[in-house]
């Protein structure tokens, strides 16, 4: 998620695509380095030695992309010279004298909606000697003041083999505001209104059917991907993509609890034997997007939002809409579980089933809505939070899955209210956890606190006793 | 479609050190579940505290002996912490513990704060760990054909490592098939049927089901080390998927049986790379090796599914002691 402070190495990480992807990518920019010999792209590689010395640098998107067709003016003891990044962002200049150059940015060919993360630094100087290289970096993002560019490290591009790369080890579209902790606080409420849109519907279907669903984060992933699809493939905008993501996600619902759940209750398979069939079901489906999608990453609008400031914290619009739309649909599922005839036989199936049917509730029909909402929810959750982290991947569902059980677990497993509470819990913990322990190690944190809750009061917040065994 | 070379591929695989790490690992989870009943969905975990603990160790000079020491222990203080306070958790509580501390010790080895110890995301390569092991081999140098299979006698994915991965695997097998006959594996077997039972006899379950997920977890160790000799250790490789398919394989061999997890490792394994040979041999590019490779998963996937529903017993087991839902 998100750093306050600028941490270069950190923020521009992406998750490393597959070596396989990686020779994909090489084989096609070979491709067009034989097809269009002409090409600015097609920069010679350099490498250095006794004679030559090498400027490189690589420019990414505020959202890690690669920033393609970027031009640089290098002025050196040699004249000067320009240079264009490549497709993946990068741009190499081989030179033949030692020296002092200096890298200008033509700040007009940056990709559209692209600034400097520090406007007024458009140029960078840096002292070379011949056998060696330097590099020369200009940060994406929106401006902040103390932002800077800085030396790249020049170590080659992360390559893992990796088939459980995390996706949200990613920059949210905010960015940092002048106090760490209550930017941290903000990310944190935001990030844990987006996964109660996603914990609830898991802890219903929990209270109504008794099942943990694996799968849940599939559920959410489906959202995201299919706002992708249909933003970038259908051309959609972007409020009817989530509609049909979320109408689709619910037809998902349904058609699973008729084909799989349903059938599965009536032969009275076991609740264990039908978590590991989720578990199944969530490792099909996460590799069957894997499949379509390949494992980069895919970003559901490409523009990025301006920032606002409200106090010491900066949120991007498209975040505080998201955030909204969190909260008016949260409200809603309360309202329903409150007030309505179908909300309160829900929780009545939820408190004892058996005696729900004794008095006359339909609770396969109860069961069947539950699992509809969840889905939804869960693809309405999947599309803010692929918003929120910029960019969806074929395994974002299943990094957050843990997440979710934690909020579920903290609140209470089973009860909706529960999972609100756990999700903002964990979300404001998963995101001021980076205040004191190195960022990528803030999910863990999240789930020591899921060990903790069990170690200490198994019923969570809001739970009952009983449902614990 | 060459169906020579599928076939060879699909045979090599029928012993590779990939498929004796696999099967290790299944032995202990059949300790876990099939003797004693209990949920174990972190057994990644296991295998990645093997795996680190042997390559560290190794990497600060530890003799042979000592690093695979290094690699049990880390496993057998894994299975401790980790069932102080889950052993006494309902099934689908102990699930979700054991899969959340094993994303917990993959998210800190795979964290760039710790890359000096554990190489962070990139993790650590092959040529830092192997040599002790490579050492010990007491093979001539060079490789060696049997029939179409030529590997190196020591290196990397070599018959040595071979050697010692099948002779762990048959020792584990001879191991487990004497405690299921024990009274130790009685009492086990007791707490899977019945926990109350077995109390009521005056035996201590807790203790009964430490000592199983402390045993279980040791042949994870032991299996994490095999799986990542060939190549190298990369915390990403021992993540949540490689839980999911050791529970396939444990299911489909057949939990609670002695050859069970061994037939289901060499069934899982060759019908994948037959399965992905025939794919990337296919003569339209309309798959790529990497769809290949996730359709594969989606296969284990969708069979993990189909074996719960239809036969949780898998190929081997008796459905009256396959107890998925026996605690």
């Amino acid at each position: 998620m998100h750093l306050a402070a600028p941490q270069p190495s950190q923020r521009r990480r992406r998750p490393a695509p597959s070596r396989a992807l990686w020779l994909l990518i090489t084989a096609f920019a070979a491709l067009l380095v034989t097809a269009l010999p002409a090409s600015a792209a097609a920069e010679p590689a350099c490498s250095p030695d006794p004679e030559t010395a090498c400027l490189i640098g690589t420019m990414r998107t505020a959202a890690g992309d690669p920033a393609v067709g970027v031009q640089l003016e290098v002025v050196g003891p040699d004249g000067s010279e320009t240079v264009t990044t490549g497709d993946d962002g990068r741009w190499v200049l081989a030179v033949h004298t030692a020296g002092e150059y200096t890298v200008n940015l033509d700040v007009e060919t940056l990709p559209a909606g692209e600034t400097l993360r520090d406007p007024t630094v458009t140029s960078r100087t840096l002292t070379i000697e011949l056998n060696s290289q330097a590099g020369a970096l200009f940060a994406l993002g929106e401006p902040t003041s103390s932002g800077d560019a800085t030396a790249e490290p020049s170590s080659a591009s992360p390559s893992d083999t990796s088939t459980d790369s995390d996706p949200t080890t990613e920059t949210p579209s905010t960015s940092p505001g002048t106090n760490r902790v209550a930017q941290q606080f903000a990310n944190g409420l935001v990030f844990g209104l987006l996964l109660a849109l996603a914990s609830v519907g898991l802890s219903l279907v929990y209270g109504t059917t008794g099942l943990s669903s694996f799968s849940h984060g599939e559920q959410v992933t489906l959202g995201a991907i299919l706002a992708y699809v249909g933003v970038q493939l259908v051309g959609l905008p972007l409020w009817a993509a989530a509609l049909a993501a979320i109408a689709i996600g619910g037809a998902t619902g349904w058609l699973q609890n008729l084909g799989i759940w349903a059938p599965l209750r009536r032969r009275r398979v076991g609740l264990t034997q039908q978590m590991i069939v989720t578990i199944g079901l969530s490792m099909a489906l996460q590799y069957l997007f894997q499949f379509f999608f390949g494992g980069g990453r895919l970003r559901i609008v490409t523009t990025s939002s301006s920032p606002v400031r409200i106090g010491p914290v900066v949120m991007s619009v498209q975040t505080l809409i998201s955030a909204g739309i969190a909260i008016v649909v949260l409200a809603g599922v309360a309202m329903f579980l409150m007030y309505t005839r179908t909300g309160r036989a829900t929780r009545a199936v939820s408190d004892n089933p058996a005696l729900a049917a004794a008095s006359g509730i339909g609770v396969e029909s109860v069961i069947r809505t539950v699992w509809v909402g969840a889905t939804a929810l869960a693809a309405l959750g999947g599309v803010l939070t692929g918003l929120y982290f910029q960019a969806t991947t074929w395994n974002m569902g299943g990094t957050i899955l843990l997440l979710m059980f934690a909020a579920v677990t903290l609140g209470g497993l089973g009860t909706a209210f529960g999972a609100l509470a756990g999700s903002m819990v964990i979300g404001i913990v998963s995101e001021m956890a980076s205040l004191v322990m190195p960022s990528d190690m803030r999910f863990a944190g999240a789930l020591l606190i899921l060990i903790l809750v069990l170690l200490i009061r198994p019923q969570g917040i809001l739970g009952r006793r009983d449902r614990i065994g | 479609m060459d169906w020579t070379r599928i076939l060879t591929n699909v045979a090599g695989e029928l012993f590779a050190p990939a498929t004796a790490a696999y099967a290790l690992a299944a032995i202990g989870l059949n300790v876990h579940f099939g003797m004693t009943g209990l949920i174990n969905m972190g057994q990644a975990g296991f295998m990645l505290m093997g795996a680190y603990g042997f390559a560290i160790a190794t990497m600060n000079g530890w003799p042979v002996w000592a690093a695979v020491l290094a690699g049990l222990i880390a496993a057998a203080i894994f299975a401790i912490i980790l069932g102080i306070p889950t052993l006494q958790l309902r099934g689908d509580y102990l699930a979700i513990v054991t899969i959340a501390a094993a994303e917990i010790a993959r998210y800190t080895v795979r964290s760039s704060s710790l890359t000096w110890l554990t190489g962070g995301n990139a993790g650590i390569s092959g040529n830092d760990f192997k040599g002790s092991f490579q050492n010990l081999c007491p093979l001539p140098e060079g490789s060696w054909a049997l029939g179409p299979f030529q590997y190196s006698n020591c290196l990397s994915n070599s018959w040595w490592l071979r050697i010692v991965g099948w002779s762990l695997v048959a020792i584990a097998v001879v191991l487990v098939w004497r405690w299921m006959k024990s009274p130790w594996g009685r009492v086990l077997k007791g707490i899977r049927e019945d926990e109350d039972a077995v109390r009521s006899l005056g035996k201590n379950v807790y203790s009964y089901k430490m000592q199983a997920l402390v045993l279980g977890g040791l042949f994870g160790a032991l299996g994490g080390m095999i799986y990542v000799l060939p190549s190298a250790v990369q915390a990403d490789a021992l993540g949540r998927t490689l839980t999911f398919n050791v529970w396939t394989i444990l299911l489909l061999g057949g939990a609670a049986t002695v050859f069970g997890p061994v037939l289901g490792s060499l069934i899982m394994w060759a019908v994948l790379m037959l399965i992905k040979s025939v794919l990337r041999d296919m003569p339209w590019d309309v798959i790529t090796s990497t769809q290949a490779e996730a359709f594969s998963w989606v296969l284990v996937g969708v069979t993990l599914m189909v074996l719960v529903i239809f036969r949780p017993q898998g190929i081997l087991g008796d459905p009256k002691e396959v107890a998925i839902d026996g605690r």
